[in-house]
């Protein structure tokens, strides 16, 4: 009888699970694990895996981030300091001493600060060889005065990376991402009216995307922390009293 | 062709060579581009031993592989150097060029000794003495260099003759060899250290005892190095004097759009130059003893030099040469520098090679040797920011080093791909005044102006007693509308170099928070005496 049950319970499931993209939770996580172990997903750090639907960067993805420098050094730290290597396009003003700070192997971190008008043959050569490419869609867009990239390189450089599995990361908004990170910045901790210094800042990261991606997730941070980033330590749910 | 096939017998004794050989050339080439008189004893160290010294060095009891701390006690006044390969084949080019303007065929073997094949010249002046005697005082004339010059049969034997200010006659050059010592065989370059050891240590110590042994037992024992060797030895040609003519098409050929001026556009050129050409002969099985580095510069010159190699050169070997070359062309004196960039450069395979050329490594490893994976990671990213620098020129790809500094900009140095990533500062080393963390994330390349201003809606000052004139309350950002201060920290005084007695003016920091959304959190610089000029140096973002 109950294994009668049990097949009774099981017959939707399996049918749920047979549609295309759908999968069980086991199965979603299974498969994250088989991607890690094969080296198609880089690491992050560990404050940052429970807001990538692969707990890291899937290879071939375009990652979005909105909102903050910090936030994208942040994502290049975990799979750097794993020998991961990583070039910046375009971004003449990326503080590198935050960038050690926050984890990042400088010594595996090349940097383009001025493409100029080679922007898009110097990001599809470094999608080539380089683990990651870290570009600013705005430097990108520049070129024929518009905010953005036009939305044929940005499709062209994402397939780019699709193909040769390098991570495509944008400082801002990208047609066609995969997923996206936005930084909601908080507070900061320790000025005093002259006294002090910035210590840490609370943030919000939301993540969201397509796909697999599409599931929300939020983690509150301290980013930068004390140490590289930290989770911020959630002030204590209030009880119910009765 | 295996390689006994390669050395078949002899047919006559080597082409007879002239070597005009500069003693202690590191030493002399040190104290040269360092200003320091040649009555100044000087010595060049590598790895905190003399590799090289002058003359008056060693009168005063310094020897070669003596620790510094020795050297420099017994010759207080000692003027030490750090070994340079770049420097010593700079300066050695005016010689080979006051060598040139004599004689025709001038190889340079290593900076220090440059070769010259005595037919032709000798008949054209006189004589095989009075080629030399021309010839060192063209060169002390011209160069301003002291030289000694020996005569022989073969290369060398010829060196070991300039060594010693020696004319050996023709077909004399085995009994010339037969007393020196063993030793001898392991000339810089020629990497024979273990095969003069393990003969020595077979009681053989004289180049006469070691040619003595029969050439089938040697080349049993010792295989093709050894053979080599035992040539030497014997007085004979190191290789067969009818060397076959590499085919034309190995010539690598390169023009130049805009010219080449800058001796680090030519480096970066040097190692792309040299790799290609030299997959080149190694597709046809040769490898290149005698290269020809031929240039022509835009307003017409040629400049032409051929670099001899005891050993067979590799990629690294040839585009160094290729970058010596450019370094002593672009660098000379004035006068003897060509009046335009290079627009056209060849290098020519003078002399090559069977059987021994070289390969590239199979795994190339990445920095400090690590293999596997991740030097394959290494290597792609490489070629990748290489291809990047074809695009955009060498100087467009960096690495970061972060040393010693204040500020967050000024602790960065991008290094251009290629270049060495030598930290300057101890990591981790205290540093005065250092901003304390976290790092601004975004360090602005051109500082953004800003007006700071305090309670009454002026600007803020700086007082005597380096204190703000007041509280800061808003901030406009290049001419934006003001935002409220919600906080501040600061100011910090930045006086580097306090230790000049320039007046400087003064540099302040200050962190401030900014309400309202967006680039919130700023750090701010103020230059100046009385009435400071702010700028945005980096946000917290």
């Amino acid at each position: 009888m109950t294994a009668g049950l049990v097949e009774e319970r099981a017959a939707p499931l399996a049918r749920l699970a047979a549609l295309p993209g759908v999968s069980t939770a086991s199965g979603v996580a299974a498969a994250a694990l088989h991607a890690q172990v094969t080296g198609q997903v880089l690491p992050v750090l560990p404050e940052l895996a429970d807001l990538m639907p692969s707990a890291g960067l899937r290879r071939g993805t375009t990652v979005a981030v909105h909102g903050s420098t910090s936030l994208l050094l942040a994502l290049l730290a975990g799979a750097t300091a794993d020998g991961a290597w990583a070039a910046v396009v375009g971004m003449p003003n990326l503080g590198l001493v935050a960038a050690e700070e926050l984890g990042v192997e400088v010594a595996r971190l090349a940097l383009v600060p001025r493409p100029g008008a080679e922007f898009a043959p110097v990001t599809a050569a470094l999608l080539d060889g380089m683990d990651l490419v870290a570009v600013d869609p705005r430097a990108l867009g520049r070129a024929r005065g518009a905010p953005g990239p036009a939305p044929q390189v940005a499709r062209r450089l994402s397939a780019r990376a699709r193909h040769r599995g390098a991570v495509l990361v944008a400082l801002g908004s990208w047609p066609g991402a995969d997923v996206e990170l936005s930084c909601e910045p908080g507070g900061w901790a320790g000025l005093e009216a002259g006294y002090g210094r910035f210590r840490t800042r609370r943030v919000t990261v939301r993540a969201g995307g397509r796909g697999s991606a599409a599931r929300p997730a939020h983690a509150d941070l301290l980013l930068p922390g004390e140490t590289g980033v930290t989770r911020a330590e959630t002030a204590p749910a209030l009880e119910e009293v009765g | 062709m295996s390689t006994t096939e390669f050395f078949v017998d002899d047919s006559g004794p080597p082409p007879r060579m002239l070597v005009l050989w500069c003693p202690d050339w590191p030493a002399v080439a040190g104290a040269a581009a360092a200003g320091v008189p040649a009555n100044r004893p000087a010595a060049v160290l590598l790895g905190n031993r003399v590799v090289a010294c002058s003359a008056v060095a060693r009168a005063s009891g310094v020897r070669r592989g003596m620790r510094r701390r020795e050297a420099q006690s017994t010759c207080p006044e000692l003027a030490v150097f750090a070994a340079d390969e770049a420097r010593d084949a700079r300066l050695f080019e005016t010689v080979a060029m006051a060598v040139e303007e004599l004689v025709v065929g001038v190889e340079v073997v290593r900076p220090g000794i440059v070769a010259v094949p005595v037919r032709g010249a000798a008949g054209y002046f006189g004589g095989e003495d009075a080629l030399a005697e021309l010839l060192v005082d063209h060169v002390s004339g011209n160069a301003g260099v002291e030289c000694q010059i020996g005569v022989a049969d073969g290369l060398f034997a010829a060196t070991l003759a300039a060594h010693r200010s020696m004319f050996v006659r023709r077909g004399e050059a085995g009994e010339f060899l037969a007393p020196l010592a063993i030793t001898e065989l392991d000339q810089p370059g020629a990497e024979r250290g273990e095969l003069v050891d393990l003969v020595k240590r077979l009681g053989l110590r004289t180049l006469g005892a070691f040619a003595a042994l029969a050439e089938r037992d040697v080349v049993s024992r010792f295989g093709a190095g050894g053979l080599l060797a035992h040539r030497l030895a014997n007085g004979r040609a190191e290789r067969p004097p009818d060397r076959r003519r590499p085919p034309p098409e190995l010539t690598a050929e390169k023009t130049f759009d805009p010219a080449l001026d800058r001796v680090d556009a030519a480096a970066f050129m040097a190692k792309s130059l040299a790799s290609g050409f030299h997959a080149g002969l190694a597709a046809h099985g040769l490898a290149c003893t005698m290269l020809g580095i031929y240039a022509t510069t835009e307003s017409g010159e040629e400049l032409a030099r051929v670099w001899r190699c005891a050993e067979p050169l590799t990629p690294e070997g040839i585009a160094d040469r290729v970058r010596w070359q450019f370094d002593g062309w672009l660098r000379a004196v004035p006068g003897a520098r060509p009046t335009a960039g290079v627009s056209r450069l060849r290098l020519v395979p003078e002399e090559t090679v069977e059987g021994a050329s070289l390969q590239q490594g199979l795994w190339q490893g990445g920095e400090g040797g690590e293999g596997g994976e991740d030097g394959v990671a290494a290597e792609r990213a490489s070629r990748a920011m290489v291809r990047v620098q074809g695009l955009l020129g060498p100087e467009s790809v960096f690495t970061a080093v972060l040393d010693g500094g204040a500020g967050p900009g000024e602790r960065v140095r991008l290094v251009p791909w290629g270049d060495q990533r030598a930290e300057r500062d101890p990591p981790g080393a205290a540093w005065p005044r250092r901003l304390p963390k976290p790092a601004p994330a975004t360090v602005l390349a051109e500082p953004m102006p800003v007006r700071v201003l305090g309670p009454a809606g002026d600007e803020l000052g700086f007082t005597a007693r380096r204190e703000l004139t007041g509280r800061p309350c808003a901030v406009s950002v290049d001419r934006a509308p003001t935002r409220a201060v919600l906080d501040w920290a600061g100011p910090w005084p930045v006086d580097s170099r306090w230790w000049t007695a320039v007046e400087r003016p003064e540099h302040v920091r200050l962190q401030v928070l900014l309400a309202g959304a967006g680039a919130a959190a700023l750090l701010l610089r103020g230059t100046g005496r009385e009435s400071l000029k702010w700028t945005v140096e980096g946000i917290y973002d």
